[in-house]
């Protein structure tokens, strides 16, 4: 990993820890930022972290841009070393594949698609190798997603397959962005996979929605009184395929205040991971579905 | 008090000074485009600099006042009018109860901020009044302003001197050809060098493309990139990076093509590549261009940018201190 500097006018410091993602550039770039966070150097206004890099927005009437990039410099060293274990969170996201209304969006964007004679998720199936589309939700759908970023609109989670990455499910982006993404679309670009908290243009191929509202303003839904956001970088997710009648009854119950979505608390070491993803995605399930 | 929104105009949104604290989770600054012309409009009716007004672009509303009140339209030339009177801008002026204000047709400039004395009073979401439409968040319900709204008004503070006016020198806009400043940088080492030097040559267009989220230009040759294997997890464009955070005022050139300048509302994060950022001092004259006006990007250093900051700074000291006296 090479970690490059760059200020982003006289307002901002863009940290790039890793060209490439990885989740060991993903962790640096979380303890790099709980660093910041952690020794409250004056001035800071913002503290992000992205996939593999992060980006702090300071006042530089109150801290000359070099000296917040010497702060930050001088916290990279410790941040390498930090631990890389997490007490986070287990939660099972409904997704209803193939739905009829992603389908209607994709077929009304297909002349800005690589492929205007099927669908995004045929697509998908085709060039990551799946012989068919079940099959290929059968991946999707098989192993746990970890949140890497949140961002670009509210709320919205950057998902990184928890799989080897020679299995990672990679598609690029629409040739031109579409004008419109149906809320809650399940959708996918480069390696990552996302979920649209809100309804809006969008890039990412589509795959299904989900009936799990993931923002909400007016912070009425049960789940996300406390706060209008529902997911913060370092969740790990496990999508989990409904039909029509399943994602149906969901939402009557998300309008009802009845809709519980399964959560489970949760240790995850990158180690671990790193040494035996199989058996470590097995014991994360067992979390989420066992006793 | 409260003002009766009789039209809408074309988009016009409650702002203020905006919502810090909140970037990492997709939510933006918001508030006002040109944050020079919104303080101005507030400290020419007695209010404090960032109390929420009305963000007005290309089209003003007409508005009918429940109470007298000192009102105040800077920013762009879009002249307004009380129950058909024209009144001039940057200037102070009295609405009575029952009075309609109004606007004619937009001189120059694209965005238009009416300040009324006691600021506008919709609830403070996340520490601030500012709309931001996408996330239905703030401002009055989450949206722009309909026919048929009725917004609260808060109580006076501060008397408003009558006719206070801003001196012509004072009025902060981007001029006939305008220049945008911009510090090159996060990806700028992805162009030629000859690209590099022919971005800042060229004259650019503001596209129909431009709202709050970001503004985007036509019109100048497309970047050449030095080449490079994609990292994993790009995707397989040149322009394309592994997602990462935009800092506003950050321009992204998808494809190579196009350059987008992100502004108030900007979108967190993505995966295209950025050659650079609009300096701090220069985001407010994004927010007063127009569609087709053209407009050129000069490169400066980190000590430029800084200096150009504290002269909007002393400009904005200025108008208070003529304002006071």
């Amino acid at each position: 990993m090479n970690t490059r500097y760059s200020f982003g006018g006289d307002e901002h410091i863009f940290v790039e820890v890793d060209e490439e993602m990885s989740l060991e550039a993903f962790f640096k770039s979380l303890s790099m930022t709980n660093a910041v966070r952690e020794s409250r150097i004056r001035g800071v206004t913002e503290i992000c972290p992205a996939n593999a890099s992060f980006q702090i927005k300071f006042d530089p009437d109150l801290i000359a841009p070099d000296d917040m990039l010497a702060e930050l410099k001088s916290l990279e060293n410790a941040a390498a070393k930090a631990d890389s274990t997490l007490e986070t969170r287990i939660i099972e996201i409904p997704v209803f594949y193939n739905d009829p209304w992603t389908h209607e969006t994709l077929m009304r964007f297909r002349e800005r698609h690589q492929d205007p004679s099927g669908t995004d998720l045929d697509y998908g199936a085709r060039i990551n190798g799946y012989a068919d589309v079940d099959s290929f939700v059968a991946a999707h759908a098989g192993s746990p997603w970890f949140v890497s970023m949140v961002g670009f609109v509210a709320g919205l989670p950057f998902m990184y397959q928890m799989v080897e990455r020679s299995r990672q499910i990679q598609v690029p982006k629409y040739l031109r962005p579409r004008t419109d993404t149906p809320k809650l679309t399940v959708g996918h670009g480069g390696c990552f996979g996302c979920i649209y908290s809100v309804r809006g243009a969008g890039g990412y191929q589509m795959f299904g929605i989900t009936p799990m509202p993931i923002y909400d303003p007016k912070q009425e839904i049960s789940y996300l009184r406390e706060f209008m956001i529902f997911f913060k970088p370092g969740d790990i997710v496990k999508f989990k395929p409904v039909n029509r009648d399943d994602y149906d009854a969901a939402v009557e119950a998300v309008d009802k205040g009845r809709f519980d979505p399964l959560i489970r608390k949760v240790r995850f070491s990158l180690d671990d991971f790193q040494a035996d993803p199989a058996a470590t995605n097995a014991k994360l399930l067992e979390v989420l579905h066992g006793a | 008090m409260a003002l009766e929104i009789l039209k809408p105009g074309l988009s016009t949104t409650v702002q203020d000074l905006g919502r810090p604290g909140y970037y990492h989770l997709g939510i933006p600054l918001s508030g006002g485009m040109d944050r020079y012309a919104l303080a101005a409009a507030n400290l020419l009716v007695g209010n404090d600099e960032g109390d929420a007004v009305l963000e007005a672009v290309f089209l003003g509303p007409e508005i009918r006042f429940g109470a007298d009140a000192t009102v105040a339209v800077t920013g762009a030339d879009l002249p307004p009018k009380v129950d058909g009177a024209e009144q001039p801008t940057w200037t102070a002026f009295t609405v009575k109860a029952g009075q309609v204000l109004s606007f004619g047709f937009l001189k120059s400039g694209a965005r238009a901020y009416v300040a009324v004395s006691g600021g506008i009073d919709v609830p403070v979401v996340l520490g601030s009044r500012s709309t931001y439409p996408l996330g239905a968040l703030g401002g009055h319900e989450g949206r722009a302003l309909k026919s048929g709204d009725n917004l609260p008004v808060g109580t006076v503070r501060r008397a408003a001197q009558p006719n206070a006016s801003v001196p012509e020198a004072l009025r902060r806009g981007p001029g006939a050809s305008p220049v945008l400043r911009v510090l090159p940088g996060l990806y700028w080492h992805r162009i030629t060098e000859e690209a590099g030097r022919r971005f800042f040559e060229d004259t650019w267009k503001v596209a129909p493309e431009a709202d709050r989220i970001g503004y985007r230009f036509r019109g100048g040759r497309p970047l050449d990139f030095v080449p490079r294997e994609q990292p994993f997890g790009a995707g397989s464009d040149p322009s394309n990076i592994v997602d990462s955070c935009y800092p506003y005022g950050s321009i992204q050139v998808p494809g190579g093509t196009e350059p987008i300048v992100l502004h108030r509302d900007a979108v967190s994060g993505g995966g295209y590549f950025m050659i650079g950022t609009v300096i701090s001092a220069d985001m407010d004259l994004i927010g007063q261009l127009q569609p087709h006006q053209s407009a050129r990007f000069e490169a400066v250093d980190m000590p430029a940018a800084l200096a150009a900051r504290k002269d909007r700074a002393r400009m904005l000291d200025e108008v208070k201190a003529a304002l006071a006296g």
